[in-house]
């Protein structure tokens, strides 16, 4: 099947069952995406399909077929996506960072969607897990994001 | 305190079997020594080997050999900092990787980990050595070049200068003459009232490259030629496959290359892991029952557990005392009794154990895999493989989280499948546990219980008899005797109250479960059993908890700074229960801990809200003594709290039937982001000796949250997590 990521159209060969996820690590390489839990609990898989943020693990290839999907490796080529990892790199958020890739992506799509977010649009959002406890710093860079 | 340390005059025995029964050289100690490096030990007369810990590239960057691994406490820019602060080369232009495993890097005395929140304290004096000594180096080179004398030479960052003649040169261009110089043995430190980088709150290194998707970890380990694995583990362990009754079916699917029993455990290699995942969770198996060193019992349950720990006979092994807390209680007109539990917790971080293994035709192996403790694994690895260590390669990763994950723990750590999987397929081959066959095989942190009587007496004085039911992970590890084991009771030993009649007990009893370190170790629960305890004294005194802490620690400057700091922090002391501007009915609580080095002081404030209890605020006052990034300090603290509260709400891993009930984080809660509370940190910097920073924020969270849910409620939690008791019973 076809694939659209990061703007380019992939050939891969796989079941069309296959989780996006491991169609982005595997056959595409991207290792940005990561695998958490694999049943759509910890969001650090995130991936943009079509602007919205999407669980990779649980979402069937074939489902993203024809749609634009975006991975954290080009989040930096959309505006919005830039402010979020300056703030991110600002408000140093991240600890470990395994879940990072998810949470950029997410704050991209929300600041994409919304552009001055209040607190419960935030909160709503931003519902990924991170065993690091970053979570306050996470909110301050989305609102420092939001207001660049 | 939690801490481990090997005698510098005998190595350590890194074969597996040694390093479970030859332990007689093992040396646990209530705190690990600030000990110079392994080299200068040996040879005094000698610094630091400067060449095989900085390299400085002719572009005037410098790449750094940690000792220890970044799994997201910022250690790789606090070691930065030291060195560039005596090196005068900025931290910014440093990179860091992980150094292999041995010397000079076992700069613990033949031996390092990364965990005990000592990563920075126990080599803070040798890094700044380091620094200073490879500057003295570029130095020297300079004066060579320049035919001038050294002491007409100075530095500033990154440039060796020599004002008479307005000449200078960069540390790049020296670098190659410099590091073939004798290693001076005597150099002079900066003074501290100069540091510019030390004690700042400078970027972390790594944040960029997580904020993009670029940091790897060693999930994402590639290897040319490799084949990716996938297991399902014995639903219980001490059982192993008998064999797979739909073998063919399995070798048939899509990528599958082989499918292979293994101790414990059936595992899939294909071309990519998914196919493996998907064959081997399509596998049916006979299991059946096997001589494993450590079998569950079929009707292991962590409800079965308690009862037998509480079952226990004290007073236990005497592992501290003062006066004669028997007599006293005796003399008083009302003892206070209560027994404290908390459950057994999953690690939890949000990176799956993996391992990557490869053979190569020389007969070496090859390995990628997160750890914590470099040494062990290669001699475990080598051990499995049935080589000798010299022919092994360790590759420390990135970690994506470990909390003490990443010890060395027997049946929980992937590393001796890939082994054994690569030497089976002749190739390289990656394996990666799924999260569920992780929740089965984690290290977990122990079950643990105490009694605890005690009394207010006449005299206003207090009296306290405390024992410690269970095992902790340096018992089981490490073989520390039972008496000996401060992970089994410290946060319950080792408080800083001046209680003139206390006796701390220890009641061993073994653990079925396989039990690891966790963050804070002992003191995760410890600590939350005994400043509970004392919030019981003090009403059954009639007195304010904090009052009371404050004239228990008058004595200590350093406890009561920390206490009047939280205080301050906090906008004031009250208990409650008190409105808030918008109605809600808030209360506060207030605990100490003295965890890995550090001394603490923490406030929680909290209402009910949905029949669960809510955090709202967070306040914690830390003095590590002595400080080198407030920023990465302030981090870790919330990082802890985050972990500490969610331990205190909603996490316990339950055993039931010989194996553990959660799979995932579908049943087995962690906090989520609307549980977070706002959390203000103060560091106090006391001058005394070094303390660690990891670990230190969370042992004060489960107790300030259990006080003030206590002056809320009227109602005493005597086990975690609060998720487990029914608020709106009132």
């Amino acid at each position: 099947m076809q694939l659209k990521v990061n703007g380019t159209l992939r050939d891969v060969d796989v079941e069309p069952d296959t989780p996006l996820l491991w169609v982005i690590r595997e056959e595409l390489g991207l290792t940005g995406t990561k695998y958490g839990c694999g049943i759509a609990q910890c969001g650090a898989c995130t991936v943009l399909v079509d602007g919205q943020p999407t669980r990779s693990c649980i979402t069937p290839a074939e489902m993203a077929e024809g749609a634009e999907i975006r991975t954290i490796e080009t989040v930096e080529d959309t505006e919005t996506g830039r402010k979020v990892v300056e703030a991110w790199v600002e408000h140093q958020v991240p600890q470990c960072g395994y879940c990072q890739s998810g949470q950029v992506l997410a704050a991209t799509a929300l600041l994409t969607g919304t552009s001055a977010p209040d607190d419960a649009d935030i909160e709503a959002a931003m519902a990924n897990l991170c065993r690091c406890g970053t979570y306050n710093k996470i909110r301050a860079a989305v609102r420092a994001a939001s207001e660049a | 305190m939690t801490e481990m340390s090997f005698p510098k005059s005998r190595p350590l025995n890194l074969s597996r079997r040694g390093f479970l029964s030859g332990t007689a050289g093992l040396v646990l100690a209530t705190a690990l020594p600030l000990r110079p490096a392994r080299g200068q030990e040996a040879a005094p007369e000698a610094g630091p080997p400067v060449p095989l810990f900085l390299q400085i590239r002719p572009d005037g960057t410098a790449v750094l050999q940690s000792p220890f691994i970044e799994g997201g406490q910022g250690i790789y820019t606090a070691l930065t900092q030291i060195v560039g602060e005596e090196l005068d080369l900025d931290p910014a232009v440093f990179e860091v990787v992980p150094a292999p495993p041995g010397a000079p890097f076992d700069v613990m005395g033949g031996f390092r980990f990364t965990g005990g929140s000592s990563s920075v304290r126990t080599s803070y004096d040798l890094m700044r050595r380091l620094g200073a000594t490879g500057r003295a180096m570029l130095v020297e080179a300079a004066a060579e070049q320049l035919g001038v004398p050294v002491s007409e030479l100075s530095t500033r960052p990154g440039v060796v200068v020599h004002e008479a003649s307005s000449r200078e040169i960069g540390y790049g261009d020296l670098s190659g003459a410099a590091m073939e110089l004798a290693v001076p043995a005597e150099v002079s430190l900066r003074d501290p009232s100069e540091f510019r980088w030390i004690r700042a709150g400078l970027k972390r290194l790594d944040i960029r490259d997580k904020s993009t998707g670029q940091a790897k970890y060693a999930i994402d380990v590639e290897v040319e030629g490799m084949l990716s694995a996938a297991v399902q583990h014995a639903p219980r362990l001490g059982l192993g496959p008998a064999s797979v009754t739909n073998l063919a079916e399995i070798e048939a699917m899509r990528g599958v290359h082989s499918v292979h029993l293994l101790d414990g455990a059936v595992a899939v290699v294909a071309d990519r892991f998914w196919q493996a995942r998907r064959a081997v969770e399509a596998a049916e198996v006979e299991w059946q029952e096997t001589e494993a060193e450590w079998p569950l019992p079929a009707d292991f349950s962590s409800a079965g557990y308690r009862e037998q720990l509480l079952a226990l006979e004290g007073p236990g092994l005497q592992v501290e005392a003062e006066g004669d807390a028997e007599a006293a209680l005796a003399g008083a007109e009302t003892v206070i009794e209560a027994v404290y539990g908390a459950p057994f917790l999953a690690h939890g971080q949000l990176e799956p154990p993996s391992a990557t293994a490869r053979f190569n035709a020389d007969g070496t192996l090859d390995l990628w895999l997160p750890n914590q403790a470099p040494e062990m694994f290669l001699g475990a690895a080598a051990e499995t493989a049935g080589i000798a260590p010299d022919k092994v390669t360790i590759h420390s990763q990135m970690l994506g989280g470990f909390f003490g994950r990443h010890f060395l723990y027997r049946t929980a750590n992937p590393f001796p499948q890939a082994i054994r999987l690569a030497k089976a397929t002749g190739r390289p081959v990656k394996l990666v546990w799924t999260r569920e066959e992780e929740f089965l095989r984690d290290a977990v942190r122990p079950m643990g219980t105490a009694r605890f009587r005690g009394a207010v007496l006449a005299d206003g004085t207090l009296a306290l008899s405390a024992e410690v039911l269970g095992e902790g992970p340096t018992g089981r590890w490490y073989k520390a005797p039972a008496g000996e084991d401060s992970s089994a009771h410290e946060g319950i030993s080792g408080k800083p109250y001046a209680i003139p009649n206390r006796r701390i007990g220890h009641v061993y009893a073994a653990n079925p479960a396989v039990i690891g370190y966790w963050r804070a170790v002992g003191h995760s629960m410890h600590d939350y059993f005994y400043e509970s305890f004392l919030d019981e004294l003090a009403e059954a005194a009639g007195r304010d908890p904090y009052e009371l802490r404050k004239e228990l620690v008058a004595g200590s400057p350093r406890h009561a700074t920390l206490l009047a700091e939280v205080e301050t922090l906090s906008g004031g002391w009250q208990r409650g229960p008190y409105q808030a501007e918008d109605g809600t009915t808030l209360a506060r609580g207030v605990a100490m801990a003295s965890p890995f080095g550090s001394e603490v002081a923490t406030m929680a404030e909290v209402s009910v809200e949905g029949g669960s209890i809510r955090v709202h605020r967070i306040w914690v006052a830390i003095d590590p003594g002595s400080i080198v990034n407030p920023a990465i300090i302030e981090a870790q603290v919330q990082s802890a709290v985050a972990l500490g509260l969610s331990q205190t709400l909603v996490e316990e891993h339950v055993y039931e039937d010989g194996a553990p009930v959660a799979r995932n984080f579908d049943s087995y809660d962690i906090l989520r982001p609307d549980q977070m509370p706002e959390v203000k940190v103060a560091i106090v910097e006391s001058g005394a000796k070094m303390g660690g920073i990891g670990e230190p924020g969370l042992p004060g969270v489960g107790p300030a949250v259990v006080n003030a849910a206590a002056a809320l409620t009227g109602r005493r939690f005597r086990t975690l997590p609060l998720s487990g008791h029914d608020l709106s019973a009132g």
